[in-house]
């Protein structure tokens, strides 16, 4: 069978071939995987168009900006996260898959079938997820794989901690019950 | 106003985008079911993918290190008050979104509209954190530095090699073997076919 066109790969092909994808943007793009600094930049990209002063007298948003220029910048990452959506879409036509979700089923059961009040939290999870990651330094991605991969302190000190947080996080909202609806 | 990278990076990134695109959904970890199955510990999926993908990488990277090529490293500052307590407020967002950021807007992608809700949260999250960001940055965020010595020069942007003048290598091989030992629990407490199975 078509391996393109299966519906799941064993997970541990799967990581074998991130791995071998960050040899590549190391090794030849010079590049680290992350996704978290261009989600963080883009609030500030869409007020420069209004605002460009404000947004390069901020310490933050001033990190992201062209050097030469003082201007935002489509790097890299930027391209990679806006092509992320189209890899999976194609990954799931491929398989011919079809999946639509508004409310997930363990969300459903624990807090019920309402579709505001599943988008109200994802927003919120979104909100506190962004917060976290740009404290941290970085993401799944930056700090999980590529940090971890560099067997650098930081990333391994935030990958065990947002890994206890976010099981205490899943137990506290869906209890050991939960377990029988994932 | 605004400038673009180099048209060879542009291609790159967008190339480096479908391809993880493709084989986060490969591995089903763009779906809210194997994120929270990971965190009550019925789907093993995430840990699995995120495992053999730092061991395959850092063989790789720290292989082609050891032969000769170079190629800048991009690890971030410790300053492990920051790293823990971001990775810890970072736990709790991503079990009530469901995604991390990358598999957030991956999962647009194929299917899952509240990650579209996830998304536009994580734009304010960024928002909001550029205008607590001036008030941290020399206080807070420098808090728990851990700075050694790497050639000659004080940096915090280490490894536990920096850390502890062994060889990355010895990391490497501790990684192995404890990978090693997490998948043969994995599999042993979750049977021969594990529940990767679609939502």
């Amino acid at each position: 069978m078509n391996p393109l066109t299966r519906q799941r790969w064993n997970p541990y092909l799967v990581g074998i071939g991130i791995g071998i994808l960050s040899w590549i943007t190391f090794g030849v793009m010079h590049k680290a995987l992350g996704t978290s600094t261009t989600i963080a930049a883009t609030p500030g990209a869409i007020i420069g168009i209004v605002a460009p002063e404000h947004v390069q007298n901020n310490s933050y948003w001033a990190k992201y900006l062209n050097a030469e220029k003082n201007e935002f910048y489509f790097d890299w990452q930027f391209f990679l996260v806006i092509s992320l959506p189209i890899g999976a879409y194609i990954g799931m036509k491929l398989s011919g898959e079809k999946f639509k979700e508004s409310v997930p089923a363990l969300w459903a059961w624990r807090f019920g079938p309402s579709k505001t009040i599943r988008y109200a939290a994802a927003f919120l999870g979104g909100v506190i997820l962004l917060i976290g990651a740009r404290m941290a330094g970085g993401c799944t991605s930056g700090h999980g794989i590529s940090g971890g991969l560099q067997l650098a302190v930081s990333s391994w000190a935030f990958f065990f901690a947002m890994f206890g947080s976010g099981v205490v996080t899943a137990f506290a909202l869906f209890g050991l019950k939960g377990r029988s609806h994932v | 106003m605004y400038n673009f990278d180099s048209p060879v990076m542009i291609v790159y990134g967008i190339l480096t985008g479908l391809i993880f695109g493709f084989l986060l959904h490969k591995a089903g970890v763009t779906r809210y079911q194997t994120i929270l199955g990971q965190f009550l510990f019925k789907d093993y999926t995430v840990l699995k993918v995120m495992l053999t993908a730092i061991v395959t990488g850092a063989i790789g990277i720290w292989g082609m290190r050891s032969m000769g090529m170079d190629f800048p490293m991009h690890i971030k500052a410790a300053t492990l008050v920051p790293n823990i307590v971001g990775g810890l407020i970072f736990g709790v967002g991503m079990a009530l979104l469901g995604f991390c950021p990358g598999t957030g807007v991956a999962a647009i992608g194929d299917g899952s509209r509240h990650a579209i809700a996830g998304l536009l949260g994580m734009f304010v999250g960024g928002l909001i954190y550029a205008y607590v960001y001036p008030s941290i940055m020399n206080g807070f965020l420098k808090s728990g530095d851990l700075s050694v010595d790497v050639a000659g020069k004080m940096t915090d942007k280490i490894t536990f090699a920096d850390v502890s003048h062994l060889s990355p290598w010895w990391f490497i091989a501790g990684l192995v073997v404890i990978s090693a030992v997490v998948f043969g629990l994995i599999e042993k407490l979750t049977g021969k076919n594990p529940p990767t199975t679609p939502a």
